[in-house]
């Protein structure tokens, strides 16, 4: 039986993790993801959950044994946030070049220093070319559907790569919502074991990963992309599976929120979603044609759908959670890309909540309004550059407040 | 003496140098184990020596791992092992098998996690002395006053100037129930040992002396004669530890013993050596010694008796 519990996202993480069977679990602890390890450690000494977990000495060994562990034929699951995900890195990049299908929760949190254990996208953001795949989730719900969802992406034999599935610290990590844990047999129709045919196997021994000259690697590397670009359609395809199996839908590839001829688009990732959406509403309500399109699916980027969401709006103002230093936001550039040559919207990128910095109503409200502004300039239509304003400096309070 | 196993599980054919020891040191130790065994392999000549893709030389199942990763991929392959229903996990030797660097200084944070964990494996270092897949470096088990190309020597006589870390005594501080040193010069205790090995659970441990011509700059054809005279001058002493008990095997009889020296001198790594420092290194391998046979005595003794 299917049932509701008041649970932080972290809880959400576990449930998730335990409903998808993962069989080794390989974690280490780190704010504010702690309350995966520790639950997932209670599941398997209550005997609620039967998995092997590898109480491993950092987060590099922590994917290292998943890794390992994946190639032996086993569904893998870890979780980390922030520094862990860094030294995670070269894993990461591991993971999916050996076309590993592991699951992992990050928790989007600040790399320091100055230390702070407050959301900021960048942690996951730096991995976004490691090969494995990203979903953004707004809610602890959403936490818990993307684990099972992307299981089944990445296990999909046409795919083969890992996932991240990612929670803003604090705001979806240890904050209680309540969620709806599924009823196991439905999970189990949903997501069937693991079946891997190429694997680490006494009966049938192989070698995995061995040296290639450079008259192989490159198209091992295509092959990699090739299936990141299919995965743009299964995560469609799964997100509709979900939907008749669980009656929910997790938003696929990006979410539409009052998008339908829309001369503002405002564009977010992540938890402030859902406070934008419930700021949208009060925009439109005076009047303002305005909407919101939420990016859930960061890899593979859903470049068509950006364009069409796109064709017919005169600004598009994105709000990023991280800032790639020398650049700009990655969330706005990666759009300002995609629509490049196609459609010619003013593009604003808003620099929001860095190191947890709170997004009031107000803050976001006072984003639109600049955006709602910008109908009355001339589009820049050759300027790949989006313009960037960092919101909510102390220097600027004033500007941010009403 | 038990037959030396005649089946072989790494194939003719590989990119190992001449004379190379860590080659024998696979070679030998599959045959001790036999097929129901993995293999994790990290960035090392190891990595290159089975051969490059599609062509492998093994008949195990080979992992290749990141350089630091041995102690937990290797508990990954087991974690797996035990969720795998076609598996009788007990009947599989899961084996991490890297080099010095590998095991003692950028792996040393995952083998001592995978040991201290009890993860069911035995994890292999074959000792060449330095970092050789990337062209002959220091490594913390460089023995004292070798060149390597980071400690060039030059006119201020800058080789190694720190004595080779202990591994065997950093494994035995986490209460490992088996470790031994074996030698490539002399099969058939390193067949032996590595069987010995296969009788116990849990995290074991073989320091394998595994002599490099290339790096050491000697001839590849003195290979098992380098592994001979430092088992005989004592640089490379065989023992086992056993629950905590040590054992030193094959012990080389008094009149038999030679001095480092003789060692030292067919290597070029140790050319430059000063006669004072060819003293200090016979001192410390003396030293070495007694400690050594007084921790046999210990704990065969004192301890358990
Ligand atoms: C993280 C990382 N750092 C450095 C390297 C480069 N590297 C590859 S093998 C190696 C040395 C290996 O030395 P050792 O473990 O002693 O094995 P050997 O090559 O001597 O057999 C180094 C430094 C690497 N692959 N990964
Ligand atoms: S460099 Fe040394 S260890 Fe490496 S393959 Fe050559 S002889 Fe063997």
């Amino acid at each position: 039986m299917s049932e509701y519990k008041i649970v932080t996202g972290n809880f959400a993480s576990a449930y998730g993790a335990r409903l998808a069977r993962a069989e080794v679990v390989s974690a280490y602890p780190i704010t504010p993801q702690t309350e995966v390890v520790e639950k997932i450690s209670e599941f398997v000494a209550d005997g609620d959950m039967d998995a092997e977990f590898v109480k491993v000495e950092s987060e590099h060994s922590a994917m290292a044994s998943c890794i390992a562990a994946s190639a032996t034929g086993a569904r893998a699951y870890t979780a980390t946030s922030a520094h862990g995900l860094a030294l995670m890195h070269e894993m990461l990049m591991w993971a999916a070049r050996a076309r590993l299908p592991i699951v992992m929760t990050n928790v989007n949190r600040a790399m320091g220093p100055p230390w702070s254990v407050w959301a900021d996208h960048l942690d996951t953001i730096a991995q976004k070319g490691s090969g494995m795949m990203q979903f953004f989730c707004e809610n602890n719900q959403e936490v818990l559907d993307s684990i099972l969802m992307a299981y089944k992406i990445s296990e999909d034999e046409d795919i083969m790569l890992p996932s991240m599935v990612v929670e803003d610290a604090f705001i979806l990590s240890h904050t209680r919502e309540p969620v709806e844990i599924y009823d196991q047999e439905l999970v189990d129709d949903f997501l069937p074991p693991l079946d891997m045919d190429q694997k680490v196997d006494i009966e049938d021994p192989k070698g995995f990963g061995s040296l290639v000259m450079p008259d192989w690697y490159m198209d091992f590397a295509k092959k990699l992309e090739e299936a990141m670009m299919e995965a743009k359609d299964k995560v469609k395809e799964v997100n509709k599976e979900f939907k008749e199996t669980f009656g929910r839908d997790p938003g696929g590839l990006i979410e539409e929120y009052k998008t339908d001829g829309v001369d503002v688009l405002m564009i977010t990732m992540g938890s402030i979603s859902g406070t934008s959406k419930d700021v949208i509403d009060e925009l439109r309500d005076e009047g303002h044609n305005i909407g919101l399109a939420r990016l859930r699916t960061f890899r593979p980027f859903p470049k068509e759908e950006i364009r069409e969401l796109t064709k017919d709006v005169n600004v598009v103002g994105i709000l990023d959670r991280s800032y790639s230093f020398g650049r700009a936001g990655d969330a706005a550039r990666e759009i300002k890309e995609a629509i490049y040559g196609y459609n010619s919207p003013l593009v604003k990128n808003y620099i929001v909540g860095l190191g947890g910095r709170d997004l009031t109503p107000e803050v976001l409200e006072l984003i639109m309004e600049d955006s709602l502004e910008l109908l009355d300039e001339d589009p820049d239509q050759d300027e790949l550059d989006p313009e960037v304003e960092w919101v909510d400096l102390r220097i600027d309070r004033n500007k941010w407040r009403r | 003496m038990a037959e030396f196993p005649e089946k072989e599980l790494m194939n003719s054919g590989h990119n190992a140098c001449p004379g190379c020891g860590a080659a024998h040191a696979m070679r030998y130790m599959l045959k001790a184990l036999g097929k129901n065994t993995t293999v994790n392999i990290p960035a090392c000549c190891w990595a290159v020596i089975p051969g490059v893709y599609p062509s492998r030389n093994l008949e195990v199942p080979l992992l290749y791992t990141a350089f630091e990763t041995t102690g937990a991929s290797s508990s990954g392959i087991r974690a797996a092992l035990k969720k795998r229903d076609d598996v009788d996990d007990a009947e599989v030797e899961v084996v991490g098998f890297a080099g010095d660097g590998g095991t003692a200084d950028i792996g040393i944070q995952a083998l001592s996690g995978a040991i201290e964990r009890n993860t069911d494996t035995i994890q292999v270092m074959y000792d060449n002395e330095a970092y050789m897949n990337t062209g002959i470096q220091r490594s913390g088990v460089t023995p004292e006053g070798a060149w390597t190309t980071t400690t060039p020597v030059g006119s201020k006589g800058d080789w190694k100037k720190q004595p080779k870390k202990e591994m065997m005594e950093i494994v035995e501080s986490h209460n490992v129930p088996y470790a031994a040193t074996v030698n490539i010069a002399y099969p058939d205790s390193f067949v032996e040992k590595f069987k010995k090995a296969k009788e116990f659970s849990g995290p074991r441990f073989m320091h394998i002396y595994a002599p490099c011509p290339t790096g050491w700059r000697a001839r590849p054809s003195d290979a098992v004669e380098l592994g001979r005279l430092a088992h005989k001058s004592r640089f490379f002493p065989l023992f086992e530890i056993e629950h905590g008990k040590y054992n030193i095997y094959k012990e080389p009889k008094e009149d038999e013993v030679i001095p480092v020296k003789e060692y030292l001198k067919i290597q070029g790594r140790f050319r430059h050596l000063p006669e004072e420092m060819v003293e200090k290194i016979q001192k410390r391998v003396d030293t070495k010694w007694e400690q050594l046979k007084k921790k046999e005595r210990f704990t065969q003794e004192e301890l358990y008796e």
